[in-house]
């Protein structure tokens, strides 16, 4: 293509948060030739604007805030001399063969064509919003996603209102009820649809230390207000989430923030073929993080949607480390996969493919919330108690490349009670 | 000496007024609107769609037969003059009954007296040929070729940027507050910035063209606002390549499904009568996306799940007594011409509307019209990121490196498409740094994610651009600032 600037990689990194940062970080660590790229001015993605604490525990062994966690991975990205471009949007992936892929981008500096034996995407999520879950009425200012609302506050340092009523109880929303009455907004309510909470133990304790209303088994049907929002309806919803005539009332404030959940971003993957999962809205993915298309790998919330920064930087370094075996062997030499099966009480589970060759570690949700139960996995006869399970907190298990191997083609995980 | 005309609403109407207008030497050309930015009413929200001109009955709405098909045939012209995104994908009016034929052989009938003998009827065979993702129940279809769509807000930018490159001078954020009228001849407009002096004032004032017609002391019609709700949905979702109706009921065109121009399925409207006090309303309902839904699944089976919905928006629709376009020189108040009750199909007819007011400026009003000798019929589309090559991102990164920066995610559009945008505000006399007034020239934030990742970074350029703070950059106009102060401003007790 003329007029373009073409440039040469062993693995281009798309995505500069937690799962990119450290991906590249790893890939540069065992020797291959990097490029990051992100759309943002800064790097550590959606980190730079948590500036709350609660990240980092199993990562770096430390609590730490987003900030920090992203500033320790650029730190050593930087040390290393990970290239990087920030402005910079991947427009397009094509993939010519297995070991031949290109990457085109957009920034500042113009438009490039990067050729590269592997990638590695990491391209998060984005939130829902007002529309998709179905909210009708008036749409003036003071609708906000939850994580738009972060960005306005914490990087920008925009007040968005005064009056607050939090669509949602997943942790982003919950956090941004806190956030919201640290600055002394009034926090109104939290509406959440189901009739459990939608976040981690301790974002819910956040609505106790607020004093900030919870409503379960609630949800917002319509917003008021011409120019800006004045109002909100809310209905409750039975069992079946089928609203209940007669429990409509009003709610008056000035800004609606949804926190309605994330969806992986994937389209530059569907864009190429890479199959999905529907469960998880992401790529289905091997034990190393390798897409079903050889040599493209994922890592973070493109592929399923963590509570955990943690469990995304380790995601990241194990799609790395895929990277380097792919380019060493002209491809990832397993021969036999072993399918990983939902069973009972299994919403969705990653990696969707084990090759018995190494010891994986299982990301897991489960479909409704449990006490004592048996996590078994019936064809290689583990078996592990938990206390509680919750939808809302990813199970993460490990499983030995010996115990794998025992299976023949598949093995399920169900989630049973005691 | 020139003749000084103040039109008022900045819509499809006005704007295409303007410009034909803004051809003669001898005319000094006003345009008024209260919105802060052109094409806020009622072009805003609509079906977008370039109409065949075949079902307006010439008895009974002869306005609209007369002009319908006269602005489909200009509107082909203008969309190359003013590089307005567009595409001529024609119109499937499908039949499910057998009855349904002599509705559509009622049409093309119809078409052939309104002067459109480009019609015919297709089988159900070369139908599903065109249209796969049909109902199974269809049995056949009138084809209209001429049927087309355009972007209806870039269309009212498009053609006020070229007029105000002709010289006629715009008025926003200025409210109309009463005509004045002096021995049965019109002197001029009061507003809120002043009084503005006219020889001609025409009313396109959309949903409140009865209001100013009043003004004049004219009180022959009202105008009720019927409103229209629809689906968008996210830019995967296969949509039909052509534009398709239901076979039409003696009250409505019937819900129509297509792909609009940006490639997103979109279906609507309903129709519901809302009473004349209502003409602010454009909340969405539930019931009535309902019978959006209910319609369109009746030509399309195949529609996605709720979830894939990226956006839902109401319209209005200005419903005149009579039903019929009411454009004429009132005769009791000289120099004062209704341009009223605009409803569909007015953006299509918007050019045909433009022309018949001159004429009625030549033919009742007098005024002989003096053509300039240079006068510009073209107008550079704004530069959309989303249509550069590689190479042509590098050409203009060379000048600007904010063109090869990507703001929106979910349309690609760069930071360079945004500067542009506003220095065309700026052009056109847009006063407030609004996110919708970006929104309308770029695309940005109405993807799939719906802004929540450029609106932020949207608010800053604005902000920059305009050296306010950013919490006073607004959605769309006054009263709609998307914060209220810095974040410490609720702590400290006072406003920013």
């Amino acid at each position: 293509m003329s007029g373009l600037h073409i440039i040469q990689y062993d693995v281009v990194v798309i995505g500069g948060g937690p799962a990119g940062m450290a991906a590249a970080v790893k890939a540069k660590e065992l020797g291959l030739n990097v490029l990051l790229l992100d759309d943002n001015e800064y790097l550590g993605g959606i980190l730079p604007q948590c500036i709350h604490p609660g990240f980092g525990i199993h990562y770096f062994k430390e609590e730490l805030t987003g900030p920090e966690f992203a500033y320790r991975l650029t730190k050593r990205a930087l040390e290393l001399g990970v290239d990087y471009y920030t402005a910079a949007r991947v427009l397009e992936i094509k993939n010519y063969s297995d070991i031949e892929k290109v990457v085109i981008f957009s920034s500042p500096k113009g438009a490039f064509e990067v050729w590269t034996k592997t990638i590695i995407y990491a391209a998060g999520a984005r939130e829902r919003h007002a529309f998709e879950i179905g909210i009708v009425g008036d749409r003036g200012a003071g609708i906000y996603t939850a994580g738009e609302a972060q960005t306005l506050m914490d990087i920008y340092g925009i007040m968005p209102g005064r009056e607050i009523v939090i669509v949602g109880s997943g942790d982003v929303g919950l956090i941004m009820a806190r956030r919201f009455a640290l600055e002394g907004a009034n926090v109104k309510a939290v509406i959440e649809l189901m009739p459990y909470p939608g976040g981690l133990a301790r974002n819910i304790m956040i609505l106790k230390d607020f004093d900030i209303p919870l409503y379960l088994s609630h949800k917002v049907v319509e917003v008021k207000g011409k120019n800006r929002v004045e109002r909100v309806k809310v209905i409750k919803v039975d069992e079946n989430l089928n609203e209940i005539p007669g429990t409509e009332f009003w709610i008056e404030c000035d800004t609606v923030v949804i926190s309605a959940g994330l969806i992986p971003s994937v389209k530059l993957l569907t864009n190429i073929g890479a199959e999905i999962d529907p469960a998880t809205g992401g790529p289905i993915v091997n034990d190393l993080f390798e897409t079903t298309i050889p040599g493209i790998f994922a890592a973070g919330n493109t592929v399923l949607i963590n509570d955990l920064v943690d469990y995304v930087a380790e995601q990241g370094e194990l799609a790395a480390y895929g990277a380097k075996l792919f380019i060493e062997n002209g491809g990832i030499p397993t021969k036999h996969w072993i399918k990983l099966r939902k069973g009972e009480n299994v919403r969705l589970l990653i990696p969707h493919y084990l090759s018995g060759e190494r010891d994986v570690f299982i990301y897991a949700r489960v479909k409704r919330p449990m006490e004592n139960v048996e996590v078994r996995f019936p064809e290689i006869g583990k078996r592990l108690r938990l206390p509680i399970v919750k939808p809302a907190e990813m199970l993460r298990l490990k499983l030995r490349k010996e115990d794998i191997a025992k299976a023949k083609d598949e093995i399920t995980m169900e989630v049973v009670p005691l | 000496m020139k003749t000084k005309v103040a039109i008022i609403g900045a819509g499809i109407s006005g704007a295409s007024i303007a410009r034909v207008l803004s051809r003669y030497e001898n005319l000094e050309v006003h345009l008024i609107e209260k919105a802060p930015d052109v094409g806020w009413g009622v072009s805003k929200a609509n079906t977008a769609l370039i109409h065949g001109g075949y079902d307006d009955d010439p008895k009974k709405y002869p306005m609209r037969a007369k002009l319908c098909i006269k602005g489909n045939r200009l509107w082909h012209e203008w969309v190359k003059e003013l590089q307005i995104p567009h595409i001529w994908n024609g119109a499937l009016i499908v039949a499910t009954k057998e009855e349904d034929f002599d509705e559509l052989e009622r049409l093309i009938e119809r078409g052939r007296e309104n002067g459109i003998p480009e019609m015919r009827i297709v089988d159900r065979d070369e139908l599903f040929h065109l249209e796969p993702g049909l109902t199974k129940e269809a049995i056949g279809a009138l084809w209209v070729p001429i049927v087309g769509q355009i972007g209806p807000i870039p269309a009212v930018i498009a053609i006020v940027e070229n007029a105000v490159a002709n010289g006629v001078k715009t008025h926003l954020e200025t409210e109309v507050r009463g005509i004045k009228v002096e021995n049965g001849e019109v002197k001029g407009v009061e507003t809120n910035n002043g009084f503005i002096e006219a020889d001609i004032v025409i009313n396109a004032a959309g949903l409140y063209a009865d209001e100013v017609a009043r003004m004049a002391g004219i009180d022959y019609f009202e105008i009720h606002p019927r409103k229209g709700e629809y689906f968008l949905f996210d830019d995967a979702i296969p949509g039909p390549k052509r534009v398709l109706f239901p076979t039409p009921t003696p009250i409505s065109k019937g819900i129509v499904v297509t792909t609009e121009i940006s490639g997103h399925l979109m279906i609507g409207p309903n129709a519901q009568d809302l009473p004349p006090e209502e003409k602010e309303d454009l909340a969405t309902t539930r019931g009535g996306l309902e019978q959006v839904w209910e319609g369109a699944k009746k030509l399309w089976p195949n529609l996605p799940p709720k979830w894939k919905v990226i956006r839902t928006f109401a319209g209005l629709r200005p419903e005149p007594t009579g039903g019929d376009f009411i454009i004429k020189a009132e005769e009791e108040v000289w120099g004062f011409i209704n341009v009223a009750g605009i409803r569909s199909p007015g953006l299509t007819s918007a050019p045909a509307i433009a022309y018949e007011v001159a004429e009625i400026i030549q033919c009742d009003l007098g005024v002989g019209l003096v053509e300039k000798t240079k006068w510009n019929p073209y107008r550079k589309e704004i530069t959309h990121f989303f249509m550069l090559s590689p190479a042509q991102i590098n050409e203009l990164v060379k000048k600007n490196p904010a063109y090869g920066k990507v703001i929106c995610r979910c349309n690609h559009v760069s930071e360079g498409d945004v500067l542009e945008a506003i220095e065309r505000m700026k052009f056109i006399g847009v006063k407030m740094p609004s996110v919708d007034s970006v929104k309308f020239r770029t695309k940005a934030t109405t993807g799939t994610c719906q802004g929540s990742f450029c609106r932020p970074r949207i608010i800053q350029l604005l902000a920059k651009e305009y050296n306010i703070p950013p919490w006073k950059v607004t959605l769309k106009g006054s009263g709609s600032e998307i914060g209220i102060g810095d974040v410490k401003v609720l702590v400290r007790g006072d406003e920013a």
